[in-house]
């Protein structure tokens, strides 16, 4: 037999071990975010923001990393929000559950845990070579769509099931149509939450490396067209810090890429606290 | 009230679920009369009302035999246009639910549907819709402040409007004040009264008492089962049935 | 009139075509990558390539079994660091924090999803990794570096899921072993968390998943060579990362290996997705 603890110590160790793994990791993630920036934040400057890389990326800025990123991340919302959000309608308006909603259910909890270097491969064999878009920002921004399509499939649906089914009792109660239903009535109402996947997509897009090194290249020229290759910001970044190209470098487009994923965390946020304080 | 008949439903049978919800229903609806159906929960006096324009066809599993005739042409014939069909016989549910707009907009909603655009048209449309449902008065200075903050029964009176404003020929309204505060009851009854003059109005009353003070005409329902249709005045004084005088008086549901 | 019920029709079956898209690229995504990595498997043999030791592409040897070992060695290292963590977060977000700390928590772990993997592999190759090479020996490039970043990687998985799934339980669960006189730490070790196990399990699997898949993270921590690794502090490289060194120069034979090499990833991740939902359904 063991030895019997009072409950009232375990309890109070279980408290203590709690409370210090729920610091542990706000720890963390302050070590990390205030590392990045303090070490970036002092080379980042006007012309670093506006200058093209010269020297690989030793000296010169990042302008053209920004447009690539923007880029790629734009043409992964376009193709993105259309499929998502029209998935999300079709499982929540236009058919009851069954065994079609399971699959494409399965399909999209599948893609949301595919690695992105499989997102990759696939992109580099598909894109790149089967359909001969070549390394390109088409190619990386579609890479991309296929990887946030899940993201926005899901936060839509539940945008759209959070919406008063009342809402579409009266719609169709004036003489509405299912389309006029959805155009004038769920979609506004499911707006905000359909915008939080949409950030967390682009939040997605902007992070993502892997999967753009081997669709978009990693090309440092101003990209000029769809077709031109393109380097993201994460790319340019991972470049620089893994061949030592440059230390400052590195650290300024690593606390770039974390205030951009700051800005993009707290838009989100914003708009879900909206969504909560509506349905007070 | 005229004598001719607006809605004539004809060996009228609801199932849903295989579960028999209405059984063998004959029952006539005149013009601009005010008709209340009652009868206690589970009656199939709301599922009524929603087969009237059709709003039965959006829950799944309901299966219907008969005929429902609206000015002699059966609604339920498949050439039907639903949309046409529900502009000309519209609803007002039990729970107030403005759509999250503003309150021109909410009146507007149907109107732009159907297509119409011109902004003259749709004000006074809106004005119009408004003052028959005894809300102009309150909400003119604020038309575009959102609906969302009215009071319950201003709500449920917006929803008359935004229903008044398809022009409809028939108003169904399923137990209109049954969460509202007697005043708000009372302007609601008030404002039936005067429309009746133009539309023909079919009431699921929330209490007997409401039944007894707006009605026209009342039918009682029991279990899927019209027991008794007549005159109110007549059906409250003398009514035929045992059932129905128990039920008035209270003896059960 | 005819015309306006045409008009409903075509959103319908164009709503059907695009829900299928998720089905669509889930299938081509397996077709293009089987297609392009089992002509490879086939030539070198199913059990060479899982079992092989060696991993030459110029001599021709095509065995990825170090890199299975240094996918599980780092993921099995993430599993024993992160999770007792994030579950103690899940319960402290669930059970303990005050609403205006978990206000604050619950962001700050989104926050620590959405940062860029190539970031934590930067800060490991700054930060973690002279800590270990300084106190614990060896190049500092490991399994345990690689373990520790994946560790906090997975955090918010882990994390969100379970917490999730316990604030999904009956508040009557808690009132009922309250009021048999139970503390707080016996209410939640004996009634909540048991009730909650198959989302947390869930959790855990997803969990592993995300380390399984993790590229660019360990790429900077983990020193790649390929070869068995004989404790924590020696470097490995993953099935990932494999794809991730490679990929820019490899052609023919090698290029197929790597596709082979995704093969592999794709069906432990499509096992891994399975079992996390047949768990999460499961109640």
């Amino acid at each position: 037999m063991g030895i019997r603890v009072n409950p009232r110590t375990t309890q109070k160790i279980a408290k203590v071990v709690i409370w210090s793994a729920a610091i542990l990791v706000l720890l963390l993630l302050f070590t990390i975010i205030i590392y990045i920036l303090s070490k970036g934040i002092p080379h980042i400057t006007w012309q670093f923001l506006t200058e093209i890389p010269s020297d690989m990326g030793k000296s010169g800025g990042i302008l053209s990393a920004i447009v690539g990123t923007l880029a790629v991340t734009i043409v992964a919302i376009v193709v993105a929000t259309p499929l998502g959000v029209g998935t999300a309608f079709y499982l929540t308006e236009y058919t009851r559950e069954s065994g079609v909603t399971k699959i494409i259910r399965f399909s999209a909890e599948s893609l949301a845990g595919i690695p992105s270097i499989v997102y990759g491969l696939f992109g580099f064999i598909f894109f790149v070579t089967y359909l001969k878009l070549g390394w390109s920002i088409l190619s990386g921004g579609l890479t991309l769509a296929v990887m946030i399509l899940p993201t926005i499939i899901r936060t839509s649906e539940e945008a759209i099931r959070t919406v008063p089914p009342m809402y579409r009792e009266v719609s169709f109660s004036l003489g509405g149509t299912k389309w006029q239903t959805m155009t004038k009535v769920l979609i506004p109402s499911a707006l905000p939450g359909i915008a939080t996947g949409i950030i967390l997509g682009i939040g997605r897009c902007v992070a993502e490396t892997a999967a753009i090194i081997l669709t978009a290249g990693s090309a440092l020229q101003m990209p000029t067209s769809l077709f031109s290759p393109a380097r993201t910001l994460a790319v340019h970044f991972y470049i620089l810090a893994s061949e030592g190209i440059s230390l400052e470098n590195a650290y300024a487009t690593a606390a770039i890429l974390i205030i951009l994923i700051l800005l993009i965390n707290i838009g989100a946020n914003l708009l879900v606290n909206r969504v909560v304080a509506k349905r007070r | 009230m005229s004598e001719q008949t607006k809605i004539s439903i004809r060996d009228f049978n609801f199932f849903y679920a295989k579960k028999e919800v209405i059984r063998a229903l004959n029952l006539d609806v005149r013009e601009n009369e005010i008709l209340s159906v009652f009868g206690p929960a589970n009656s199939g006096t709301t599922t009524l009302l929603r087969a009237l324009n059709r709003m039965t066809d959006l829950t799944p599993g309901v299966y219907m035999e008969g005929e429902i005739l609206l000015d002699g042409k059966n609604i339920r014939s498949p050439d039907i246009n639903i949309s046409e069909l529900r502009r000309k016989v519209s609803m007002v549910f039990e729970v107030p639910t403005p759509l999250p707009m503003s309150i021109f907009d909410n009146v507007a909603y149907g109107p732009r549907l159907s297509g119409v655009k011109n902004r003259v048209l749709l004000e006074h449309t809106v004005e119009e819709s408004l003052q028959m449902a005894v809300l102009w008065d309150e909400v003119k200075d604020r038309l575009h402040n959102s609906a969302m903050r009215l009071s319950g029964g201003q709500q449920q009176r917006l929803c008359l409007a935004r229903i008044l404003a398809l022009h409809p020929e028939v108003i169904l309204l399923d137990r209109p004040c049954s969460g509202l505060d007697p005043v708000s009851t009372s302007k609601i009854e008030e404002s039936l009264r005067h429309l009746k003059e133009k539309f023909t109005i079919v009431i699921v009353p929330h209490n007997v008492q409401q039944a007894g003070r707006v009605s026209d005409r009342a039918a009682f329902l029991l279990m899927g089962d019209l027991i008794e249709v007549g005159l109110t005045a007549e059906v409250f004084a003398n009514p035929k049935d045992k059932r129905t005088s128990d039920y008035i008086t209270g003896r059960f549901g | 009139m005819k015309m306006k019920n045409f008009g409903e029709r075509i959103p319908q079956s164009l709503f059907f075509i695009i829900a299928l898209s998720a089905l669509t690229v889930l299938a081509l995504i397996t077709v293009f990558i089987f297609i392009e990595g089992v002509p490879l498997i086939a030539k070198v043999g199913f059990f060479k390539f899982i079992f092989g030791m060696k991993w030459a592409p110029s001599q021709g040897f095509y065995g990825i079994f170090p890199m299975i070992v240094g996918t599980i060695s780092v993921t099995l290292g993430a599993i024993i660091l992160g999770v007792p963590v994030a579950l103690c977060c899940a319960i402290f977000l669930a059970e303990f924090a005050p609403r205006w700390l978990s206000d604050i928590v619950r962001p700050a772990i989104q926050l620590l999803a959405g940062i860029p993997s190539v970031v934590y592999g930067f800060w490991g190759l700054i930060f973690i990794v002279p800590l270990i090479r300084n106190y614990l020996g060896g190049p500092g490039l490991s399994i345990l570096a690689g373990s520790i970043i994946l560790a906090i990687m997975i955090l918010p998985t882990v994390i969100s899921i379970s917490e999730v799934s316990l604030l999904a339980l009956s508040p009557l669960l808690k009132e009922g072993a309250f009021a048999l006189g139970a503390t707080h730490w016996q209410t939640i070790r004996s009634v909540l968390v048991p009730a909650a196990k198959s989302g947390i399990l869930a959790s855990i699997i997803l969990g592993i998943g995300r380390a399984v898949g993790e590229t660019m993270a360990v790429i900077m921590v983990l020193g790649n060579a390929v070869a068995l690794p004989n404790s924590i502090l020696s470097p490995v490289r993953t099935l990932t990362t494999n794809i991730g060194i490679e990929m820019g120069y490899a052609s023919g034979d090698h290029q197929q290996a790597l596709f082979a090499t995704g093969i592999v990833l794709l069906v432990i991740i499509m096992i891994l997705n399975s079992l996390a939902q047949y768990s999460i359904r499961r109640k």
